[in-house]
């Protein structure tokens, strides 16, 4: 007897609009899809209209979480398009808030994590060292989300001494906290128990469905943008790949807590090593003609902008693949043979970022179930077709 | 007295209900952030509810989606009377950055009623807890 479960846009386990149907055989799930949509706001389309400039505002509210994330995905682009270089300080500058951005990403995932296994006192533990990185980040850019840092040809910030002191110190109490953390994600059995074995993802598996991020680090894969592919000054700062071999749910928080620490590596090494010099380089108004994909090592995995322009200054089109879409279908294989109790467990785990993902327009035809997605021209011609020549209802048939 | 009792209970303890309709996630973590030890709105008796049906406050972030729209309406509908909608964000305001994007109606307020608008992009925390405040201020007079 095989039943069929909503959940979801709006439900308790989830922090954002997302439609999932389950089909369940008593308490173990077969099957699992997801709905998605809710979120779509029509980005790309929006990019069109607007400058170079004005994209990277937009770009920066794709997503909260990883703000930092989009900019530097979407200015690295434009850089390479307009053939400019950013100065080196402007560069670390970038960096620096990047990593800065993982740690206060990684603690936020650490504390749902908890939340979502039951173990409150965590969630509240990592929201309140969280706090100090968003301190830090208010300090050196302004805002406590939306950094706003990035321009096109370096950054719009520069960095005093004092700043650098301020950073050094709270690094450390951050160390110490994360210190606690590792030993308490790691060895208090009941949190160990609620994450060990659940939503299994198998290396060939992962690499299969073409997980990205700590999803597939965790079934121990050593694959990371900053190393295979290295962008800003990734190539001169000493760091190492961490990876997990469990390929569950806790390896995916013992990953995440390694890169913490990788991360105040990273942040210290550029810290001690800022170069002087200008942060920024005069960018032109225009582009010329050309495509360009640029990559990126989100907290959540690798994102990829492809940008195409025309000699204006305007994009002809914005394209946005983030990291979470590319973990939709390695969660839909985690989902498969667990338990209900785990969906938000195994949904967290991949760290969903859904107001990053919703790009894609998907129709279903809901008569048949069948699903496609078509562009929007075809989409236009099929709706004329229709509608050709016939006279128009005014009630829609049910069920629609 | 008994209506006496409830307006005060309403006032002690407003529970909230935390609904995104395509916000970019920066208003949703703020919020989270609000209920964590820095800010830590609990102490004024705001706790966040998982379901409509126990919520006295929707907290609405992000503007409203063509696809959000009938959901809004309908989580607006389950919520028990009386209800309020404090809008979070420049988003929830009036459609912000997305506005004219081919999917976004524009501010909750095309959608539902608001009662309070907290504006910023994305809004502090302590924004979030002054807007909670100002509609407690609002209930009692």
């Amino acid at each position: 007897m095989k039943f069929q479960i909503p959940i979801g846009p709006q439900h308790p386990a989830l922090k954002e609009p997302i439609g999932l149907r389950i089909t369940v055989e008593g308490e173990i799930i077969r099957d699992a899809d997801l709905r998605l949509g809710y979120n779509h706001r029509g980005l790309e389309k929006l990019a069109e209209q607007k400058t170079w400039i004005q994209n990277i505002y937009l770009a920066e509210r794709i997503c909260g979480i990883c703000s930092h994330s989009h900019t530097t995905c979407y200015v690295q682009g434009v850089e390479k398009l307009m053939e400019l270089e950013p100065p080196k300080r402007g560069l670390y500058i970038r960096t620096l808030v990047a990593e800065l951005e993982r740690v206060h990403s990684h603690l936020l995932w650490l504390g749902v994590a908890g939340h979502e296994a039951g173990f409150d006192s965590f969630f509240m533990y990592t929201w309140r060292d969280r706090e100090i990185v968003m301190d830090i980040l208010e300090t050196i850019t302004g805002n406590r989300v939306h950094y706003g840092i990035n321009t096109i040809g370096g950054v719009r910030r520069d960095l005093d001494e004092m700043q650098v002191k301020h950073i050094l110190d709270s690094l450390e109490i951050l160390r110490k906290r994360s210190e606690y953390y590792r030993n308490l994600g790691t060895t208090e059995p009941s949190f160990v128990a609620r994450l060990a074995g659940v939503g299994y993802l198998s290396p060939e598996d992962a690499v299969a469905l073409c997980a990205v991020g700590p999803t597939l680090r965790a079934s121990g894969i050593a694959r990371d943008v900053r190393k295979d592919d290295p962008y800003a000054v990734y190539e001169e700062v000493p760091f190492e790949v961490c990876t997990a071999d469990t390929c569950d749910v806790l390896g995916r928080a013992v990953v995440r807590i390694k890169e913490l620490f990788q991360s105040y590596n990273i942040i210290e090494y550029l810290l001690k090593n800022l170069p002087a010099g200008p942060i920024a380089v005069r960018a032109p108004r225009r582009a010329k003609p050309n495509e360009v994909v640029s990559r990126y090592e989100a907290p959540r995995g690798e994102n990829i902008h492809y940008i195409k322009s025309n000699g204006t200054d305007k994009p002809e089109r914005l394209k946005v693949r983030a990291p979470t879409l590319a973990n939709y279908a390695a969660t839909i294989k985690m989902l498969k043979n667990g338990f209900i109790a785990d969906v938000p467990l195994i949904f967290a785990a991949i760290d969903p970022c859904i107001c990053c993902a919703e790009r894609a327009v998907s129709v279903v035809d809901a008569r048949s179930g069948e699903e496609k997605i078509i562009p929007m021209n075809t989409l236009k011609q099929l709706s004329q077709k229709i509608s050709y020549g016939k006279e128009k209802k005014r009630v829609a048939e049910w069920p629609l | 007295m008994l209506n006496k009792l409830v307006h005060w209970s309403r006032l002690k303890s407003p529970w909230i209900l935390h609904l995104n309709t395509g916000a970019c996630n920066a208003c949703d973590i703020e919020v989270v952030a609000a209920l964590t030890p820095r800010f830590d709105v609990e102490r004024f008796g705001i706790l966040l509810k998982a379901t409509p049906r126990h919520a006295d406050v929707i907290i609405c972030t992000g503007p409203a989606t063509r696809q959000m729209k009938d959901r809004l309406i309908r989580i607006y509908e389950q919520t028990p009377d009386p209800k309020f909608v404090i809008a979070v964000g420049a988003c929830a305001m009036s459609g912000c950055v997305y506005r004219g994007a081919y999917n976004v109606i524009g501010g909750i307020d095309q959608v539902i009623p608001v009662d309070v608008y907290v504006p910023g992009c994305p809004v502090r925390p302590d924004a979030v807890i002054d807007g909670v405040v100002k509609l407690l201020n609002k209930l009692k007079g």
